[in-house]
């Protein structure tokens, strides 16, 4: 097989999906840890359990999130180009939250009065409600279709503010997300503590994946029944040059369940986004810590390939000028950059997997109590 | 008054980029002043070598913290302000940023919560590996980040495609060995090292005063002073002006940093001091150096050194070609197969953001008149005062910090601190100054690129976003006031674990003080 352009832009489809789904998978339980803190943990030593849980990883997790902006940007100008300046004050907020993380985790423990501490532990709540849910809002926006449009040089112009980020839909997407990290949170932090923390972890577990199934049907009708899809009218070039505009595009309702048709092994995504929800439901009640984990773990990915495969070959709808919208085949670098992209990430994507499984090996064992309390200086 | 969203959006990434460059060199320098230490340790082990590692990598830590943070917003702003930059030079510009995630910042940030935690998972040598991976990865990131930033100053190994009207990739190699990228990699890491050592170094200073922990101070001292003193020597001899004559805008920045009008003739010399008139385009009061420009910018005595006047001629040269180009490309635009068009645009491409230039003041460069191209040349001259003055105070700051740590390395070397206080004093007052000459040089490398986003390619006033005014200034107020408290927070945490010392900031307390505190406030949650 030749690495044409037609197949080095499936590859880096499939890159990026894969690089978000590390995202949520492995920063997506900090998010979720932070975003619970309130739920689990009310004194200040149940604080610093959930906090040193993640303490010494959120930081190399994250990594994850600058990667797949750094490769959307390399892989897909367009759509970096086109999201982030549309998803303005958005993008904004979820940048106020990311700062919020690093130095929350870091000043927090610098300090032992009570009010600096409170303060810190409103950041890092916000740190990780705010990003949960917001991302989860921008995947939402993309099925409906995003305002935006192309002027003949290219260049984006948008018709829309923030406010309209906010419709039903993206909402509900937003509330699936949070639900989902709050699961995929909780089951982690089962994995890495004990005592109460732990026992109030399980029940935010159970909660949390309970909702995430309720809402991730309501969502799966709503966009088979309820929204317009995309699709392409016109003949498709799947190696022709980066233009958006050299498309036709209808909407129709339905759209977004077409691929679930026409190639049947698409299904396999949402049906593992329900297993991993229902499994983490009853690995949890059977305390096997380890598969909880895995199986959220397994719910993260379902669901995001899910909205993945519903939006492809789409990337970034355009609602104002659905010609305009953003496909995978018209939306990516030069073939000379996707190919020198492959070889940068098939060499240095697992080297990065080694060394972090490293890290975790030597990281391994739970934060308890005991820990945090003879840690006071060292430990957050 | 009708809010300028590109202007907005140049404050905004500036304070920002300026901001985060606060955080950046500490972390390149004190990761490898951490990592000698440590070495020492491990080589030696003695545990004074340990502790000296884990209470600077408590300072580091605090300051690891904002840098990581404050980065992201520069990722995420060449998104949200300058999609049209994004659009088009992403197939170029985006490589070495997702390369420098995949090999350097993954690296650095996955161990950096080990070297912080895992003292006491790991055997010594395993420790000591990670910190070094830590500094190497850091290092790394900064490799990416400048070969990103050397390509917008020097646009190599690519070509503008007029089908899908961006700039694309024709050699990656030519982009990542671009030698202005090489040259500004060496002088800004050597400047973090400064910087680094500079913070070793005041602090040691400020404890010798006080004549408090002197083991730990003068050991950190001495690693302060040698790693400085290279470091110091480094930067000013593998400064970035070797990259300076590669380009015509290179060029420029050059002849404006020295505030040369005119044309000098082999071998140029260096204006010293002086008053640049940008209006009469005349500096008074020179004090030159003869051979001594020629022998920085050229490296040679026999090459001249272009002036102000001579490239504005050039560049009027260059809006004509790109209006030919310009011209092939609209009508392409309309009629692909127009050869003639085809070809107007490959023997002139070089020069079409030359002709975007006339953007600024026209909506149809096509209708440029004489004057107009003359008004498009004329703004290729980036701000030459304020240049001619960054440049010089940094290049003196460079010279001092030599003089300072060869002495820190005498003072050091024949142990006489209780003689020379006026130099501990003077060290720990002179802190603040890399991290003047780091804004000053970069103040210098980016205002010297104006009025060009990516230097002869695309005009910065047609890179921004299609965002409004109102937008930009919204979220440049918010950037400012978030800022100014992590700010204030940050410097807070720096001086207060500062003045405590190594003994108190590495007390190994068993007697939880947070049981007073969970008692104290049962109900604190959010």
């Amino acid at each position: 097989m030749t690495l044409d352009y037609e197949v080095l832009r499936l590859i880096w489809w499939a890159l990026m999906a894969a690089l978000l789904v590390g995202f949520a998978v492995m920063d997506g339980f900090d998010l979720g840890i932070a975003a619970q803190l309130p739920l689990v943990a009310r004194t200040d030593t149940e604080r610093r359990i959930a906090i040193n849980s993640i303490g010494p990883v959120w930081d190399g997790n994250q990594v994850w999130l600058i990667t797949a902006g750094g490769a959307s940007f390399a892989a897909f100008p367009l759509v970096y180009a086109a999201a982030f300046s549309g998803f303005y004050f958005a993008m904004l907020l979820v940048l106020v939250a990311l700062i919020l993380r690093p130095v929350g985790f870091d000043f927090r423990n610098k300090i032992s009065d009570p009010r600096w501490r409170a303060t810190w532990d409103w950041a890092l709540f916000v740190s990780g409600f705010v990003p949960s849910l917001v991302f989860g809002v921008a995947i939402g926006n993309l099925l409906v279709g995003v305002p935006f449009e192309y002027t003949d040089e290219l260049r984006i112009v948008y018709h829309g503010g923030f406010f309209g980020l906010l419709n039903p839909f993206a909402l509900l997407c937003g509330l699936t997300s949070l639900a989902m990290l709050l699961m995929h949170g909780a089951a982690f932090l089962v994995l890495k503590s004990d005592g109460t923390v732990r026992e109030r972890a399980r029940t935010v577990l159970s909660w949390s994946a309970v909702a995430l199934v309720a809402l991730f049907t309501v969502g799966g009708f709503w966009a088979a029944y309820g929204l317009d899809g995309f699709s392409i009218a016109s003949v498709v070039n799947p190696s022709g040059p980066s233009n958006p505009l050299a498309k036709t595009v209808v909407r129709e309702t339905g759209a977004w369940m077409v691929n679930y048709g026409a190639h049947p092994w698409t299904i396999a995504a949402p049906v593992l986004g329900y297993l991993g929800a229902v499994l983490a439901l009853v690995f949890n009640r059977s305390r096997a810590e380890g598969l909880t984990f895995v199986a959220t773990a397994v719910a993260v990915l379902g669901i995001i390939a899910t909205a993945g495969l519903s939006l492809f070959p789409f990337i970034m709808p355009s609602s104002v000028s659905p010609d305009s919208s953003l496909t995978l085949w018209d939306a990516t670098s030069s073939r000379g950059t996707l190919l020198t992209m492959t070889i940068v990430t098939a060499v240095f994507l697992p080297i990065v997997a080694g060394y972090t499984a490293w890290v975790y090996r030597k990281l391994r064992g739970k934060v308890t109590e005991a820990y945090v309390r003879q840690n006071t200086d060292t430990a957050y | 008054m009708e809010l300028d969203p590109v202007l907005l959006s140049r404050i905004q990434f500036g304070l920002t980029a300026m901001y985060h460059f606060l955080f950046v060199p500490l972390t390149l320098g004190l990761s490898f002043i951490l990592a000698i230490m440590e070495s020492v340790y491990v080589m030696t082990g003695r545990e004074i070598w340990r502790d000296m590692t884990k209470f600077w990598g408590k300072l580091f830590a605090i300051n690891f913290a904002m840098g990581v943070a404050t980065g992201i917003t520069m990722e995420f702003q060449f998104g949200t302000n300058w999609a049209y930059f994004s659009h088009y030079v992403g197939d170029i510009f985006g490589v070495p940023l997702a390369i420098e995630g995949l090999m350097a910042f993954f690296l650095e940030s996955t161990f950096v919560g080990l070297m912080i935690f895992g003292w006491d998972r790991l055997t010594r040598r395993q420790h000591l590996t990670v910190t070094w991976l830590v500094a190497l990865g850091s290092n790394l990131s900064a490799l990416w980040i400048l070969i990103a930033n050397g390509w917008m100053q020097n646009p190599v190994g690519a070509v503008f495609n007029p089908e899908t009207m961006r700039m694309e990739v024709t050699d990656i190699f030519a982009v990542i060995f671009n030698p202005v990228a090489q040259a500004k990699f060496v002088h800004t890491v050597s400047a973090g090292y400064v910087t680094g050592a500079m913070f070793v170094l005041s602090i040691s200073a400020f404890y010798l005063l006080r004549r408090r922990h002197l083991p730990f101070a003068k050991r950190s001292l001495a690693v302060a002073a040698s790693f400085g003193l290279a470091s110091a020597l480094s930067v000013v001899v593998l400064g970035d002006e070797s990259g300076y004559l590669t380009t015509e805008h290179q060029k420029m920045k050059l002849a404006s940093m020295e505030a040369m009008w005119e044309t000098e003739p082999a071998p140029a010399s260096f204006t010293l001091f002086g008053i640049p008139d940008v209006a009469k385009r005349e500096t008074d009061y020179a004090v030159r150096i003869p051979y001594m420009l020629g022998l920085i910018a050229t490296r040679s005595v026999d090459q001249p050194v272009m002036g102000i006047n001579d490239l504005v001629k050039r560049a009027e040269t260059r809006v004509r070609s790109g209006l030919i180009a310009y011209r092939g490309l609209q009508t392409l635009r309309k009629d692909r197969d127009n050869t003639t068009a085809r070809a107007q645009l490959a023997d002139n491409q070089e020069n079409l953001g030359y002709a975007l230039l006339l953007r600024q003041f026209l909506d149809d460069p096509l209708q440029a008149t004489q004057a107009d191209i003359h008004r498009a040349a004329q703004l290729t001259i980036p701000p030459v005062t304020a240049l001619f003055w960054t440049f010089r105070i940094m290049v003196g700051l460079g010279f001092f910090f030599i003089a300072l740590f060869a002495f820190a390395f005498y003072v050091s070397a024949t142990q006489r601190f209780e003689r020379y206080r006026w130099f501990l004093r003077l060290a720990l007052y002179a802190l603040p100054l890399p991290w003047l000459a780091a804004e000053l040089g970069w103040y210098t490398a980016e205002g010297g690129r104006q009025p060009w986003a990516i230097e002869g390619i695309l005009p910065t006033h047609i890179a921004a976003s299609s965002v409004s005014g109102g937008m930009v200034l919204a979220s440049l107020i918010g950037f400012i006031i978030f800022y100014s408290v992590l700010a204030v927070v940050d410097a807070f945490l720096m001086v207060r674990y500062a003045r405590m010392g190594p003994d108190d900031a590495l007390k190994k307390s068993v007697t939880a003080p947070e049981d007073a505190l969970s008692a104290a406030t049962p109900t604190t949650e959010a």
